[in-house]
């Protein structure tokens, strides 16, 4: 997963293939998978209820849902940050035994279903679970079912994407300008936070955004460890599942939000994705 | 000569390994000049704090910042050294002002203050009016200034300079060399720079210390070594031909039994060095007053300045220089049999 824009000779390169006749048994199958992708989100906006739209919209349900979808996604993106991108440094920039292993344990959320995730969370944090027994008795904390475990249970999805990003923005700087800061004085956390963390910004740009959009539309572990409340843990994705079984215009108002939002996201990323070779 | 560095660099690596004695007084710059691979860099950064030494010493102004038998490594932040690295390495998100400040920021000076200190090294190097510039906008000339600016804003009292002038064109490097000579002048300090540039070196340095595989091979003033070389690789980077055997009289007999006439008289185990410039080659055997003369093959043509470097092979291999005229009215090329002199007087002799 790359997510630096492409050099100059890779859109040359590009233009060069297009001069060159395409096989029909490469160009069905590209086109059958273009409308595959495509149709659907088509199918969305045919299918809207364009005149109870606005009506659709402002009922305060959507609205308490959005709301939290946009609180906790942030919310998580910036546990993400805080956490994930010391980690990030920690496995790009030093040598400890067994960093491949715990490289791997991280990416390991990106390929676990959510509801397993979910499924681990409650076993740890629930409330007879090994961590949440002890937060509970010693601070009366409980997670699951409530926003903050909306948060975390996000974060666990999303945090892995962010981490990759950061890690690759780290080991594409160059780490001889830390090594130039320590002979300026600097200690190896003033260098981290005044050269490195300006040098991978746009790294940490692009997987915080990553991160986001993966837990604005998180729905297995959400609903496993934080249950589908409205108002404290219903987000978007939840609402949209429950509204398709009673009200399916109102699941489309909300998915065509949705669809906004990441539309919004991908046209703030346009110069990092769209144009990716 | 009071000393200012005293240090004993020892850096073992699998396939490599730095043994490099180095002393400076203050204010003087030593010039570390080798071919690549010969340990300067790792020697640089040893003294910067960058690369731990496995053995020896490291003390600047009497204070001992590293000795790996006494467990002493004093971090490279807190070393009072300044380095200049080969690409400069200006941090590329600061402006040229706020990367001179960077050190002193990290010495506690707040931002204003930082700049304000700042600003009159910029000024030093004539760069006042790019003080907002990123290194980006800055041409190959000005980025070195600047990274030379940030190196002595924190008053170093070992100033570290990994081959200042590689980075840049022949034209550019010039002008800054002049200027880094200047800079290097009034450096109270010790400066050490890394070359594989001999003119760089004897241009910038009182003192020369020559490496190769680790070792030092030679260490002196740039006179006495150009004068004098002590190895091939320096024979050849200050351009004469060096040859080592053993002397009698006027005589130099060399390992592979062939013999070199020189005018001073020596004995005993002795180089014989003379310039390309000493030596005229002749289609037919010359009857001149040259005592030592040879029967020798082209192997090669090269132009150098305005002068042709005639690369020789057979019993003595040489190196010649001629002129253009010269070199086409003998009709050279390579395979071309040719005779070389070389005046007795032309050559000269010294111990090993």
């Amino acid at each position: 997963m790359t997510v630096t824009a492409p050099p100059a000779p890779a859109r040359s390169a590009r233009r060069r293939r297009q001069r060159q006749r395409i096989p029909y048994a490469l160009l069905l199958p590209a086109l059958l998978g273009l409308a595959f992708l495509v149709l659907p989100l088509v199918g969305l906006l045919v299918r809207a209820p364009w005149s109870a739209l606005p009506e659709q919209l402002s009922s305060p349900e959507v609205w308490q849902a959005l709301k939290l979808s946009l609180i906790s996604a942030t919310a998580a993106t910036a546990v993400s940050l805080v956490l994930g991108v010391p980690l990030a440094w920690l496995l790009a920039r030093t040598t400890f035994p067994g960093r491949r292993f715990i490289r791997a344990l991280v990416t390991l959320p990106l390929v676990l279903p959510p509801v397993v995730g979910g499924v681990a969370l409650l076993l740890v944090l629930g409330r007879n679970g090994i961590v949440g027994r002890w937060l509970d008795s010693a601070f009366g904390l409980t997670l699951p079912f409530t926003t903050p475990g909306v948060v975390l249970a996000e974060a666990f999805v999303a945090m892995p994407f962010l981490v990759i990003s950061v890690e690759g923005a780290l080991r594409a700087a160059d780490p001889r300008y830390e090594e130039a800061a320590a002979t300026l004085g600097a200690s190896r956390l003033t260098a981290f936070r005044r050269v490195t963390l300006p040098l991978v910004a746009p790294g940490i740009g692009a997987g915080a955004v990553l991160a986001w959009a993966r837990a604005l539309g998180e729905f297995g572990a959400t609903i496993t460890f934080a249950g589908n409340f409205p108002g404290r843990t219903q987000t978007m994705p939840l609402a949209v599942y429950l509204a398709m079984e009673s009200d399916p215009e109102a699941a489309i108002a909300l998915s065509l939000v949705l669809l906004a939002v990441s539309v919004a996201v991908l046209a703030g990323l346009r110069d990092r994705w769209l144009s990716a070779p | 000569m009071t000393t200012a560095l005293d240090a004993l660099l020892r850096v073992d690596r699998a396939a490599f390994s730095l043994d490099l004695p180095l002393d400076a007084a203050p204010g003087e710059v030593v010039a570390l000049l080798g071919p690549n691979g010969a340990g300067k860099s790792t020697a640089l950064r040893a003294l910067a704090g960058l690369l731990p030494l496995t053995d020896g010493h490291l003390r600047l102004d009497g204070a001992m910042l590293e000795d790996p038998a006494a467990g002493v490594h004093t971090p490279a932040e807190q070393r009072p050294v300044g380095v200049v690295f080969q690409d400069y390495l200006l941090f590329p998100h600061l402006s040229a002002l706020d990367n001179v400040a960077f050190g002193l920021r990290c010495r506690g000076h707040r931002r204003r203050e930082a700049r304000a200190l700042a600003l009159p090294w910029l000024e030093r190097m004539g760069l006042a009016e790019h003080a907002a510039a990123r290194p980006g906008s800055l041409s190959g000339g000005q980025a070195q200034r600047v990274a030379l600016a940030r190196a002595l804003a924190v008053r170093p009292r070992l100033l570290l300079l990994d081959e200042p002038l590689a980075a840049l064109d022949a034209r550019t490097r010039l002008d800054v060399r002049a200027q880094l000579r200047r800079h290097l002048a009034e450096f109270e300090a010790v400066a050490i720079l890394v070359t594989h540039d001999p003119l760089d070196a004897m241009v910038l340095a009182d003192r020369l210390v020559v490496i190769e595989d680790g070792r030092t091979v030679q260490s002196g003033t740039p006179s006495e070594i150009s004068r004098r070389p002590r190895t091939d690789y320096i024979a050849r980077l200050v351009g004469l031909n060096l040859y080592r055997g053993t002397a009698a009289g006027h005589r130099v007999e060399l390992p592979d039994g062939q013999e070199l006439f020189t005018s001073e008289e020596i004995s005993g185990p002795a180089f014989v060095a003379f310039p390309p410039a000493a030596v005229t080659l002749h289609r037919h055997r010359p009857d001149g007053s040259a005592r030592n003369v040879w029967p020798l093959t082209v192997a090669g043509l090269d132009l150098h300045g305005d002068q042709v470097r005639v690369d020789l092979t057979g019993p003595l291999p040489l190196a010649a220089d001629l002129t253009p005229a010269a070199a086409a009215e003998l009709d050279l090329a390579p395979g071309v049999e040719v005779w070389a002199a070389v005046k007795a007087a032309q050559t000269h002799a010294y111990p090993a």
